[in-house]
């Protein structure tokens, strides 16, 4: 059982720790982006394991993981990313439940896979909420802790919970499943006429490396540019999450859960919604193709994995 | 007999979970306030813009009082409004024909009548690190720049880009100016800029192209208020010259 008061408390936060929900959709028309967690599916399942329900708020970290101590003890899931866990001196496990007891310390350390690595806790993270979403929306200094990323000291408050400790893990077969792709399916964009065949082509044959200035806003991708048919800049209109614009210099970026919600770059493509969780676990330097399906195929995709993650064999205890 | 506005309206899939909705055809040739090349003057497209922003408004509206079961999030624009659904709700055949009959009822929508805005900015300076440039781009004095800045009311298109940065035009003529060559890595908050035939308030500091002529001391966008943002879409603005003193006084104020 969780207490009503139980907290953590941030000894490092890591390089990019965030409080992170399923995001605030709905308020485009003032601006906001949704924001949320970049690997969506990776803080569904985390909250699952612990008991709450799919859109609590976790922790994500990006990269590097923080060290946090739980005073008062807890349930605990990590999910995403390999981060070498540790629970004081033992590791902890990755896709599956554990329980923390009072002032034991978790460590997280360096990915050994990919960009972003979710801990969820038994009760959720309790911050005030903006727009009805926990999640920090960097750029603008809205919402999570305090709007912005953890430092050193901080505190967070655990939220009550009436939940017994179970002992659940991710079976090994849907996980392979989940498992975050580089291939990205992509249905095609609004202006992917504008580009002729043969530039089309070429899109998708290259293969594009992640650039180190990507961020939850976009992903920049490094390769061969795309030299026709972006005319530079044209009447803004509101992006899609996913959406694949060629900036000046013909240089795609993938837009983010951060995203601009509006934007004058001609948008080649769209990664589909099922392919969406994988976005969040590149890294800078990641090689990734685009793969063109159809709207149709997209769609059975999506909800391929959304019966996997609502089916009985998604979770073992 | 004026033709319905649905009848007009071009529906283009964005995503496996959006749609495009244009009010009027996007081509390459299209211009609107943000893409106006280098030469000051060049004939706008305004009206049109201005019409299908109308219908973009009236559509945007009519989907907040009558909300659509799966729609999940709206993108107003100058000439367009994206749809974001739930796509295991919906499909996009579906969809468009439910949205075809909101299309059809855009006339009997009642805007809001548009508000009055005052926005007061110090200009020049620190402020306005772009005002002597931009005066010196179009042969007139930074007094000149601002006389023309504020000497007209701006239209609140929509918000994009960050919370609270809202869209205005269209600047005059003789002020039309392309944006920054290399975008600055970080604008302050409050920061006013021009860019093609728009103008606009940084809300938050970001990384921005547009030439900035000054500063507001005023919150654009605040979380312990109510309607959050300062302007409202469809709202005119004008921009009141205030002195640094006024300026300093009205930060005071404000924390």
């Amino acid at each position: 059982m969780s207490q009503t008061l139980a907290t953590i408390l941030v000894q490092a936060p890591g390089l990019l720790t965030t409080v992170q929900d399923l995001g605030r959709e709905g308020f485009g028309p003032m601006g906001v982006s949704p924001s949320g967690a970049a690997d969506a599916i990776a803080l569904r399942v985390g909250n699952r394991l612990v008991g709450n329900a799919e859109g609590a708020a976790g922790l994500e970290m990006t990269l590097l993981g923080g060290t946090f101590v739980f005073p008062e003890g807890g349930v605990l899931a990590l999910t995403g990313s390999d981060f070498g866990a540790t629970l004081d001196d033992a590791p902890a496990p990755l896709w599956a439940s554990c329980e923390v007891k009072p002032g034991q310390t978790l460590r997280l350390r360096s990915t050994r896979s990919g960009a972003r690595c979710y801990l969820c806790v038994q009760g959720g993270i309790e911050v005030k909420s903006f727009l009805g979403s926990a999640s920090t929306h960097l750029l603008s200094g809205l919402g999570g802790y305090e709007g912005r990323a953890l430092r050193k000291g901080d505190v967070l408050r655990i939220g009550p919970s009436s939940e017994a400790f179970w002992k659940r893990a991710v079976a090994a077969k849907a996980l392979e499943r989940l498992s975050p792709r580089k291939i990205l399916r992509v249905t095609p964009g609004p202006q992917s006429d504008w580009f002729p065949e043969a530039v089309q082509k070429l899109f998708y044959a290259n293969t594009y490396r992640v650039a180190e200035e990507s961020n939850r806003m976009g992903l920049r991708l490094e390769g061969a540019a795309i030299t026709e048919g972006a005319h530079g800049k044209m009447i803004s209109e509101g992006v899609s999450l996913g959406a694949v614009q060629i900036a000046a210099g013909g240089l795609p970026i993938i837009l983010f859960v951060e995203q601009q919600t509006t934007g004058g770059y001609a948008k080649i493509a769209n990664v589909i919604s099922a392919d969406l969780s994988s976005l969040g676990q590149l890294r800078p330097r990641d090689e990734i193709r685009f793969e063109r399906v159809e709207f149709e195929t997209a769609r059975a995709l999506l909800i391929e994995q959304e019966k996997l993650l609502a089916s009985e064999e998604l979770i073992l205890q | 007999m004026k033709t319905s506005a649905g009848a007009s309206a071009r529906f283009e899939r964005s995503s496996d979970q959006s749609f495009l909705i244009y009010f009027e055809p996007q081509g390459k040739n299209n211009r609107a306030p943000d893409q106006v090349g280098t030469s000051a003057g060049r004939p706008l497209q305004s009206q049109i813009t201005l019409q299908a922003n109308e219908n973009v408004r009236r559509l945007l509206r009519l989907l907040e009082v009558e909300p659509i079961v799966g729609v999940r999030n709206l993108h107003p624009a100058y000439c367009s409004l994206l749809v974001k659904f739930d796509a295991l709700r919906w499909q996009h055949g579906e969809l468009e024909e439910k949205l075809r009959e909101y299309l059809e009822r855009l006339q009997e929508v009642k805007l809001p009548d548009a508000r009055e805005a005052e926005i007061p900015v110090c200009y020049g300076g620190e402020y306005g690190p772009d005002l002597d440039e931009v005066a010196a781009l179009h042969g007139m004095t930074p007094e000149r720049v601002i006389e023309l800045h504020t000497s007209t009311s701006y239209l609140v298109y929509f918000f994009g880009f960050v919370p609270g940065f809202a869209y205005l035009g269209e600047l005059p003529a003789a002020l039309v100016t392309p944006r920054l060559a290399t975008p600055r890595k970080k604008v302050p908050a409050g920061s006013v800029g021009i860019a093609g035939s728009q103008t606009g308030v940084y809300p938050f500091a970001t990384p921005g192209g547009w030439r900035l002529l000054g500063r507001t001391p005023m919150a654009m966008f605040r979380t312990d208020r109510d309607g959050l943002s300062l302007l409202s879409i469809g709202d005119r603005v004008r921009f009141v010259p205030i002195s640094r003193e006024r300026f300093a006084a009205l930060e005071r104020e404000r924390s």
